[in-house]
């Protein structure tokens, strides 16, 4: 399809035996939310890791607008515009929370490498910083050094630094783990409009949240997608129930 | 407790006096061992780019301090003895002049820096550690087997380098000089840790994944960083060689890449004055602990841990209560 942004073609990954990713296949299309879900274990932290190029594939692609960046690294992936967040928050601990997305918006503006003008007089980085921040609420936490915020705060400053990129697609990987319900209510309204600006890959075990969201869903079991569709047609199915619905519902 | 500025302030404050105060008494020797410090601070703000901001545990920056030592030793050596100094085909005269020794001191530990770089920066903690020491090593034996510039002796330089408008044979003129070049790589060192490029080598060190899902090559930076570093460290080493007049191999050796850690452990590692507080209180236990025992490296030992174990920011964590910059 045309409206493709990003895909996976056969992707396989194995550590020793095990075989983590086993032949997935799958899709995100413009505007969308496409939820992957499965048990622990199943594969889905691995696959996020063969996108976002930190995993190397043993087999199969990864296109994204049409381009096939599989031979890429990680960096060059994230400038033809992949914008992943982490499941374990992967953050500069000892910094403050502006620093975590500045170091997003240097990324996106391509300015790693300007040595002697400082970070604090730079008006384009602050503002991108502290627009991201302002979107998932953490505007007046910015000078909070980030071992001091809260599980949930980290949560979502991993989702501001990936909004400083203003990717082509979101790549997240458990946004909710541990949030609470109040701060998954608000995480899921925030997804839900940033859809339109672009679609989102979103690994999450939160089941509210998926079935509230998710345009499409596909199950992972055992490194392999055992069955994907809408909302309505992955709660009737018969396998799903028994592979992992029936244990977490 | 204290804010970190303050301190700051007050290092400088005391590079100032100390040498005016030694000047006034006539103590000489003072101002001599003052200006150590300030040459071993300088190294050492080389090696806290690469350490203390980019986490890069180099066992091997005495491959720098030495180049820059080698630098000024053959360039000053083939003046004094009018001999030119054959480079492949090129016959080139050597030079008393500070200006071009330091380039070249710089250029040179650039250059390896670079190569070493290129060839460790692919390896990280233990292993990073162990193969920049086996180049230091590497060095230091070469420069052990290099009879021409004196082997395991080392070259005698018998008239200190000149800088223009400036007597450096004079203790003091020498010494504003070499503070000079501190108070430069400072100020360095400052804004490279405020830039764009500072913010993601810092981030480099504590979570280098990150800075690759925004679109930046950690390895590069640190490379970079690394270069920087060195060249620092290599002028360091110029300075350190017109200091005494003297080069030889134990510039390049292990002990003295060591040396440069553990003073910048105890000033305080990633601070912008944790190696200028370092490197004063090493040579001070150095001058008076080396004249009471032989074994003055046990005290410095001891020293060392307690840091390590009670005040994880060094003495500049202990004075602001702070454990690292940003605490
Ligand atoms: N680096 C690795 N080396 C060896 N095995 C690994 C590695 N990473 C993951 N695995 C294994 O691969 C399988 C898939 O792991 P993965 O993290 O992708 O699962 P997941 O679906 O994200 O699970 P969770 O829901 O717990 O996050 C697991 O059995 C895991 O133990
Ligand atoms: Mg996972």
């Amino acid at each position: 399809m045309s409206d493709t942004i990003l895909a996976t073609r056969n992707l396989q990954k194995s550590f020793g035996a095990l075989k983590a990713t086993d032949n997935v296949s799958i899709d995100l299309r413009a505007g969308e939310i496409h939820a992957i879900i499965g048990p622990n274990g199943a594969g889905k932290s691995t696959l996020i890791g063969q996108i976002s190029g930190g995993l190397k594939s043993d087999a199969g692609q990864v296109h994204l607008m049409g381009r096939d960046v599989t031979a890429l690294a990680t960096e060059a992936r994230a400038k033809a515009g992949l914008g992943r967040t982490f499941q374990i928050s992967a953050l500069a601990m000892e910094d403050t929370v502006l620093e975590n997305v500045l170091l997003g918006a240097i990324g996106a503006t391509g300015g790693g490498w300007r040595f002697l003008r400082g970070v604090s007089g730079d008006r384009d980085l602050n503002a991108r910083a502290m627009e991201a921040l302002a979107r998932v609420g953490l505007a007046a936490a910015k000078d909070t050094r980030c071992a001091d915020l809260s599980h949930g705060q980290r949560r979502q400053l991993e989702v501001a630094v990936a909004l400083t990129l203003q990717p082509k697609a979101f790549v997240m990987d458990e946004p909710m783990a541990g949030l609470g319900a109040e701060g998954s209510k608000a995480m899921t309204g925030f997804l839900d409009g940033l859809r339109s600006e672009a679609p989102i890959l979103l690994v999450e075990h939160d089941m509210d949240a998926v079935f509230a969201l998710a345009d499409r869903i596909s199950v992972l079991v055992y490194g392999r997608i055992i069955a994907s569709g809408n909302v309505d047609e992955i709660r009737a199915s018969a396998e799903v129930r028994e592979a992992y619905l029936g244990e977490s519902v | 407790m204290i804010g970190e500025r303050h301190v700051n302030l007050a290092v400088l404050a005391g590079l100032v006096i100390v040498p005016l105060w030694a000047l006034w008494a006539d103590e000489i020797f003072t101002i001599t061992l003052t200006t150590r410090a300030v040459i071993l601070a300088l190294a050492a703000v080389g090696l806290n780019i690469a350490l203390g901001i980019g986490g890069m545990v180099s066992f091997g920056h005495a491959v720098f301090f030495g180049l820059g030592g080698y630098a000024m030793g053959i360039l000053a050596f083939h003046a004094q003895s009018y001999t030119p100094l054959q480079f492949g085909p090129l016959s080139l005269a050597g030079t008393k002049s500070m200006q071009v020794i330091w380039l070249v001191a710089m250029v040179t530990s650039a250059l390896a820096a670079w190569v070493i770089g290129l060839l460790s920066l692919r390896t990280t903690g233990v292993y990073f550690i162990m193969i920049t020491l086996a180049f230091g090593q590497m060095f230091f034996y070469f420069a052990i087997s290099w009879g021409s510039y004196g082997g395991e002796d080392g070259l005698s330089i018998y008239v200190r380098n000149g800088f223009p408008g400036l007597n450096t044979l004079v203790p003091i003129q020498f010494f504003w000089l070499c503070l000079v070049a501190l108070c430069v790589a400072l100020v360095v060192q400052w804004r490279l840790r405020t830039s764009p490029f500072g913010l993601t080598l810092n981030a480099v060190r504590q979570t280098p994944q990150r800075v690759e899902t925004v679109g930046l090559n950690p390895r590069k930076h640190k490379l970079v960083a690394f270069v920087i570093s060195g060249a620092i460290t290599g002028l360091a080493g110029a300075l350190f060689a017109d200091l005494n007049r003297f080069v030889s191999p134990t510039m390049f050796s292990w002990q003295l890449s060591g040396e440069l850690i553990i003073l910048i452990i105890i000033g305080g590692v990633g601070r912008l004055m944790g190696p200028v507080i370092g490197a004063a209180i090493f040579v001070a236990l150095e001058h008076w602990l080396g004249g009471l025992t032989d074994f003055w490296h046990i005290w410095l030992g001891v020293i060392l841990i307690c840091i390590v174990l009670f005040g994880r920011g060094g003495v500049i964590g202990l004075l602001t209560g702070k454990e690292g910059p940003h605490v």
